[in-house]
């Protein structure tokens, strides 16, 4: 893939198009630090979703005017965009537009899990998933019997590949594993272990949420089965997901959700369905986002998804030494390199993470405090909370020295 | 500056910092655990009645948490002594933002009635009008 040096960013110039970064509070500009929640919202974005509630806005797939020709058009072609994006050569029929990534995660738990699995089965996830799959598979495995697995991270919060051959076996049915971990930040080789699970017949899903938004992603090279990720982590809006599959796998899958828009013939009897990929996608679907998502992946690859990912490594690993220089900050996840992405999970010591959020929030510093979706994994960090520091495109060094200004003013008062 | 300092006055980081009533009493007439599953925070209550079985005699409280909930939790006991238990079960968020003395921003409001919240809820459960071992602030 790219070496490091593919250039740096010319951050004032896409700082300006994000006018949200403007905003002050008590005469501070913000210091937007909580990327892995959300990302903000460029301006070509906005103006690509309103120019169509401006200029096109009409349901998809049902009238045979103008306007409605024209919004299934874009809505459709927003699919071949994701597609080529991510590297499914399979095209739109891969490609499913969902409401976020649990969503995704949830659509192949229900039509794939709760069908397929059995006592007996096994479902592998790491220690290090998200709630989005760790509460769905462990709740579909209590439904179906099937029994849960957790592949073991080590000390410096990488996966144990030797336990990840342990734990996958022949009675494995599928694995589910975070791509990037957003408490971690990760980068777990996904190639490696979707070709362990399919050496033994089982399935892979990848979550993408924190990988698609900040690094090339070829679903076709990691050779995943299922593949999401989310539009707002992104520089897209929020209430669009997307959930990839092998379209073979698609084309043998139950509907998870029923109604309009995803049949092919109805009658009071019984239903046939449509194809992919609307045969997953009933109602009314979220269009004016799946425009905006694919003006987000235009606005992304106009910068370049290489120069990207090395933006935020330099962020992240000026963080990472800037916060370790401190002397009493507990900092999560592996050290800087190309397999810790561009967020920092830390501790200060003798403040709680909540405390230490409200003190940044003084400073304008917005970050995460919590137990970011990952409470069994902060229970084995044995912590009950950690502070995210999570970066963009639009973030600068300077912005990570008022962070670190916070984090002494928190010692401080709190000394 | 914003709320969050003024959130961190003296008296506050002063509860925070040497919690009263830390600690788990010999024979509480009831204890109750409860969380806040916003921040993972868990405290526990122990209360220890006069013999009419209606006046709070000592409170006393453990866990670990932010500094808004242990302040809280520690003003809390001491205010709690000599109340009855109707008194504790009228008490309400207002009593708790009043007895603090600052300003709590809306996303940590949770922090600063968890105590509140499980001694109220132990009392509950202690008069048969609760049925749980374990509550959280998103009850």
């Amino acid at each position: 893939m790219s070496q490091r040096n593919v250039g740096t960013l010319d951050i004032e110039r896409i700082r300006s198009d994000f006018p949200i970064l403007e905003r002050e509070f008590d005469d501070q500009q913000v210091v937007y630090l909580d990327n892995a929640a959300t990302t903000q919202t460029p301006d070509p974005v906005i103006d690509a979703m309103s120019d169509y509630y401006r200029y096109t806005n009409s349901n998809v797939h049902r009238g045979i005017h103008h306007l409605s020709q024209e919004a299934s058009e874009a809505y459709e072609r927003a699919h071949d965009r994701v597609a080529e994006f991510i590297g499914a050569s399979g095209g739109r029929e891969e490609v499913i537009f969902t409401k976020n990534t649990t969503e995704s995660e949830n659509l192949v738990a229900y039509s794939w899990g709760l069908n397929e699995l059995g006592p007996g089965d096994e479902v592998v996830l790491t220690e290090m998933e998200h709630h989005a799959s760790l509460v769905t598979w462990q709740q579909i495995a209590h439904e179906t019997g099937a029994e849960v697995k957790y592949i073991q991270i080590d000390e410096d919060g990488r996966l144990d590949m030797d336990h990840a051959r342990e734990c996958i076996t022949d009675d494995t049915a599928i694995l589910s594993a975070v791509h990037v971990s957003n408490t971690l930040g990760t980068v777990n080789p996904v190639a490696k272990l979707t070709e362990i699970a399919h050496k033994h017949g089982a399935l892979s899903f990848i979550d993408g949420a924190q990988a698609v938004p900040n690094r090339p992603v070829d679903v076709e090279e990691i050779d995943a089965d299922f593949y999401a990720f989310s539009g707002h982590k992104m520089a897209g809006p929020t209430g669009i997901g997307v959930l990839y599959g092998k379209k073979q796998l698609l084309e043998e899958m139950e509907p998870y959700l029923y109604g309009g828009g995803m049949i092919r013939k109805v009658t009071f009897e019984d239903s046939t369905w449509a194809d992919l990929p609307w045969k997953f996608e009933p109602g009314t679907p979220p269009i004016a986002e799946a425009v905006g998502l694919e003006a987000a992946i235009d606005y992304l690859e106009e910068i370049g998804m290489e120069r990207v990912q090395a933006h935020e490594e330099e962020l992240a690993e000026y963080a990472y030494e800037q916060l370790k220089a401190e002397g009493d900050v507990e900092i999560y996840g592996p050290e800087p390199g190309p397999d810790r992405s561009g967020l920092v999970g830390f501790n200060l010591e003798s403040v709680h993470a909540h405390d230490l959020a409200s003190i940044m929030n003084d400073h304008t510093v917005a970050v995460r405090a919590g137990d970011h979706c990952t409470q069994p994994l902060h229970d084995k960090l044995g912590v009950a909370a950690s502070a995210r520091a999570s970066f963009y495109v639009y973030n600068t060094r300077e912005e990570i020295d008022k962070l670190i200004d916070a984090i002494d003013d928190a010692r401080q008062l709190f000394a | 500056m914003g709320m969050g300092s003024d959130m961190y006055r003296q008296q506050i980081l002063d509860h925070y910092k040497s919690p009263r009533n830390y600690g788990e009493l010999e024979d509480p007439t009831f204890t109750h655990v409860g969380e806040n599953p916003m921040c993972g925070d868990e405290i526990q209550m122990d209360v220890k009645l006069e013999d009419d079985e209606e006046t709070i005699k000592h409170v006393a409280f453990s866990g670990d948490g932010c500094a808004i909930s242990q302040a809280s939790a520690s003003m809390l006991s001491g205010k709690l002594a000599g109340k009855t238990i109707d008194e504790l079960l009228e008490m309400d968020r207002d009593d708790i933002v009043d007895m603090l003395g600052v300003e709590i921003s809306p996303m940590r409001i949770k922090c600063a009635v968890l105590a509140e919240k499980v001694a109220q809820d132990g009392a509950k459960i202690y008069r048969g009008e609760l049925d749980k071992s374990k509550t959280s602030t998103e009850d």
